[in-house]
């Protein structure tokens, strides 16, 4: 049995559905990344498996034991929110501290010690005396990771805890997460928008998309293999190729140019040529007017002489190609 | 239910029972009575065809119309180029013209007619130089309440003009537009809501205020004296029942059309609207300067006029200056009636500042019960609309009937405190409102997560970050009770006094000296009470910014 298991749980908000028969299930030191576009019910799930929300039907067992209808306070996790919800009149210390009062009996000095034990963890010791507001946002966001993991909770949810920060800082911290993460072999559900995050600190993604799991796997897999054409569209690039019977669907990355005389399975002339630093994009248009884009590492790019208007021959290789009955977002011909 | 939301919905049905025994029982007894004759019989709109049918009776309603109608449309202009002033132009000490302006909210609004007596009255300073302009009536009437309603007036055209867009004016100006129908297509639409709900308050305000009129009104009655008339001279509750619901209808109107108009005004300000740059021009400034002071000059005339009349000996026969003044004779009061004043208001303070912060934070906090928190907050915004003089009157009918259980709080500073907090709720509860939205929301599930009881972080967290709107709370309380006369003016005994009514007893015993000396005490404490709150607001704010 897993560790968190959530099983069918349908969740309204006035007639809007939030949650639309969700199941899922989460491993015991597993990090699982929730993803999906604004509005998908992600946040919800969160919630409802903090007790924050209450659910309309379903059930939710953590451990083993059917959860669903404890309050927050007897479910053991710690929390850590996207405003990171610090409480701005107490210190880094205090804040940490805040929590450890209520949980744990034990004497002032082994409280302290507890706390500047997980601040050391998130090396925030040198700023224990400080006022959230006197902190980076990184420093904030980790102050609140700090606090959440003190009380040694038996899982971590974190809602979106990178957003909030700049694309370097949220870069870096990415990994401190994971690490930590791992070192304490806590289980950890973090809900994302940011599929670059969910691929790249998960062990397990759940996409979701209009109130129901799209897709359950690791990141290689929701990458290579998305099961629907939702999936498809919404992680990275993709070309959706309308072909008899259905859609084609090819990453960019995966495209082949080859010369006149290979064998091609499509002919397109370069529309535009984007640089994007280490990689290429090549936009090309077929002659029933299907825009194709072709992603390749800038060096052979360079090697290669396109330039718009240049008749290009495209391979496309079988393995690579997934198909859908029908394509998602912007539908090519 | 679980554990902790059972503890949620007794604080608020403990709350929503409070507000249903401070206000609206009273107010059914109050309509009650306005249907029923004097055995209690149900005799439907008889007594208000009774009421229109007597020409004693329904000219005062004309005449508080006609009083209304002219305070409102010079307290608005005068509210409105003083804000204009203030933020539009260039002039100097506009932080000392602000502070003026607030003069008259901190003393009672009998004081501003006793002022005006002091100056216009038979013996008054101007009097006595020749001009007689007749204060008593409608002039003296009109002019306290222009007086008392002019800072409403006033505050509400600064905020509005204060937080105006100026980029709007910035791409007009690139356009060429001239000045005129700028102020026809920006200005106007934009205070065009502030301009509506000024004119009502300030309406609603003179219409209810018995505090002018009882002293300065002479023969010209109006429905605030009439209502008092009715109930403690004639003791015709049915007919004073009827004059109570009269005096309901504008405030009503006003608080619907403050409802839609706010509404509608929902998202006008937007977060990134830039601070308008005003541009020189010395005519303008001298003109706005010179109004200005004149309004300031005007007030501190009045405090003057007090001034005088409280530290001489026998106005204006004996110059000799004394303190004597300010031994109050007890058949009036007495110095007690000071510190009965004082001691309610701390009451009121203290109490009401509590209760308004836990009823906010049920309606705002609390999870789930909808609907019970929909009836919270409707409650919340009804005290807008009651005057004074109405919860007095009601309060004379509820809670003075021996079969109440509530009974006992009859004639005790219980039922005064009671009063003052339903009479001035509203304000401290938006102010309170606004500062527990602006904490994160997400602090309760975080402090749920780590088990900690919900009260551990209201006293720990939502208490202390609400500081400085718990000292707004308190100051305005503490001032608003210093200064009102209207819901104790039924509800005090003669052996708890308060300085409001103890003025208005000086006044009709002809001791003006001792009046003003007491008008001044209340200024005087006001004014301390003010700074303290200005000093220690300025202290968070500082310390905050340090930490």
């Amino acid at each position: 049995m897993s560790f968190l298991e959530v099983k069918n749980v349908v969740k309204r908000f006035d007639n809007q559905s939030a949650l639309n028969n969700v199941s899922i299930n989460v491993e015991k030191g597993e990090l699982v990344c929730i993803l999906g576009p604004s509005g998908c019910g992600k946040t919800t799930l969160l919630r409802t498996i903090a007790g924050l929300e209450t659910t309309d039907s379903g059930k939710i067992f953590i451990d083993g034991k059917d959860a669903t209808f404890l309050p927050p306070a007897k479910r053991n996790f710690g929390i850590v929110f996207q405003s990171y919800a610090l409480f701005p009149n107490m210190t880094v210390m205090g804040n940490v501290l805040f929590g450890l009062k209520q949980k744990v009996r034990a004497s002032k000095a082994e409280l302290r010690r507890r706390a500047e034990e997980v601040l050391e963890m998130v090396d925030l010791t040198d700023h224990s005396d400080k006022y959230p507001r006197q902190l980076s946002g990184g420093q904030q966001q980790r102050t609140a990771l700090a606090r959440a993991i003190a009380l040694s909770p038996s899982f971590l949810l974190l809602d979106e805890p990178l957003s909030a920060l700049d694309a370097k800082v949220r870069t870096k911290l990415r990994g401190e997460i994971r690490e930590i993460q791992k070192q304490l072999g806590v289980t950890t559900v973090m809900v994302t928008h940011d599929q670059e995050e969910a691929l790249t600190m998960a062990d397990k993604v759940i996409v979701m998309n209009n109130s129901v799991v799209e897709q359950v796997g690791t990141p290689k897999e929701i990458y290579g293999n998305p099961a629907t054409n939702f999936v498809a569209g919404f992680i990275g690039s993709m070309n959706f190729l309308k072909v008899d019977g259905g859609i084609k669907a090819i990453r960019p990355e995966r495209i082949k140019l080859v010369g006149r005389f290979d064998t091609f399975d499509l002919k397109a002339n370069v529309s535009a040529v984007e640089f994007k630093g280490p990689l290429t994009r090549v936009y090309a248009r077929t002659k029933n007017a299907a825009e194709v884009s072709i992603e390749l590492p800038s060096q052979s790019f360079d090697n290669m002489n396109i330039r718009a208007g240049a008749q290009v021959f495209l391979r496309l290789p079988e393995e690579h190609i997934s198909r859908y009955t029908e394509a998602w977002g912007e539908i090519a011909v | 239910m679980r554990g902790k939301s059972k503890g949620q919905f007794l604080l608020l049905c403990l709350m929503l029972a409070a507000f249903v025994i401070i206000m609206v029982l009273p107010l059914f007894a109050l309509f009650a009575r306005a249907f029923q004759d004097n055995t209690g019989q149900f005799v439907g709109m008889a007594n208000y065809r009774a009421y229109f049918a007597n020409p004693a009776l329904s000219r005062a309603l004309w005449n508080t119309i006609n009083v209304s109608l002219v305070t409102t449309v010079f307290s608005v202009t005068l509210g409105f180029l003083y804000a204009y002033a203030l933020t539009r132009t260039n002039i100097r000490f506009k932080r000392f013209f602000r502070y003026m302006a607030l003069i008259p909210i901190f003393i009672p609004t009998i004081v501003h007619a006793v002022g005006l007596i002091s100056l216009f009255g038979r013996q008054g300073l101007i009097t006595q130089m020749g001009f007689d302009i007749e204060i008593f009536g409608f002039i003296g009437i009109t002019l306290s309440h222009i007086i008392f309603t002019f800072p409403q007036a006033f505050l509400m055209f600064f905020v509005t003009l204060e937080y105006a867009d100026g980029r709007l004016y910035e791409a007009a100006e690139s356009m060429g537009v001239k000045p005129l129908t700028k102020l026809f297509k920006i200005t106007l639409p934009e205070i065009k809501f502030t301009l509506i709900n000024a004119a009502f308050v300030c309406f609603t305000l003179a219409f209810t205020d018995f505090g002018a009129p009882v002293v300065i009104g002479g023969g010209y009655n109006v429905l605030a004296t009439d209502l008092f008339v009715q109930i403690t001279g004639l003791f015709n509750f049915n007919m004073g029942a009827v004059v109570g619901t009269l005096l309901l209808i504008p405030a009503i109107l006003a608080f619907i059309v403050n409802r839609v108009t706010n509404i509608a005004n929902m998202g006008a300000m937007s977060a990134k609207s830039t601070k308008l740059k005003v541009k020189k021009s010395l005519a303008r400034d001298i003109f706005f300067f010179a109004f200005c002071s004149l309004i300031v000059l005007f007030f501190l005339t009045l405090i003057g006029a007090l001034a005088v009349r409280a530290f001489t000996t026998f106005f204006p026969f004996n110059m000799t200056p004394t303190l004597g003044n300010f031994q109050f004779s007890p058949v009036t009061g007495g110095v007690g009636s000071f510190f009965n004043s004082v001691r309610m208001s701390l009451i009121t303070a203290t109490v009401g500042t509590a209760f308004v912060f836990v009823y906010a934070y049920v309606a705002e906090k609390t999870d789930g019960f909808e609907f019970l928190r929909k009836i919270a907050k409707l409650f919340s915004v009804l005290p807008l609309a009651l005057p004074g003089m109405v919860i007095g009157v009601s309060y004379i009918f509820f809670f003075n009937n021996p079969n109440n259980p509530f009974n006992f709080a009859f004639g005790t500073v219980g039922i005064l405190v009671m009063a003052n907090i339903l009479s001035f709720f509203s304000v401290p509860y938006l102010t309170i409102m606004g500062a527990l939205k602006k904490l994160d929301r997400e602090f309760e599930s975080v402090s749920d997560s780590m088990s900690a009881p919900r009260w551990k972080l209201f006293t720990m967290v939502t208490v202390p970050l609400s500081l400085p709107a718990i000292l707004e709370t308190f100051m305005y309380y503490f001032v608003s009770s210093m200064v009102t006369i209207s819901a104790i003016v039924f509800l005090y005994t003669p052996r708890f006094r308060v300085a409001s009514i103890a003025i208005s007893h000086m006044h009709a015993e002809g001791v003006f000296a001792q009046a003003a000396a007491m008008s001044l005490l209340i200024l005087l404490v006001n004014v301390v009470v003010r700074l303290i709150y200005e000093i220690t607001i300025h202290l968070i704010k500082k310390r905050r910014k340090q930490a």
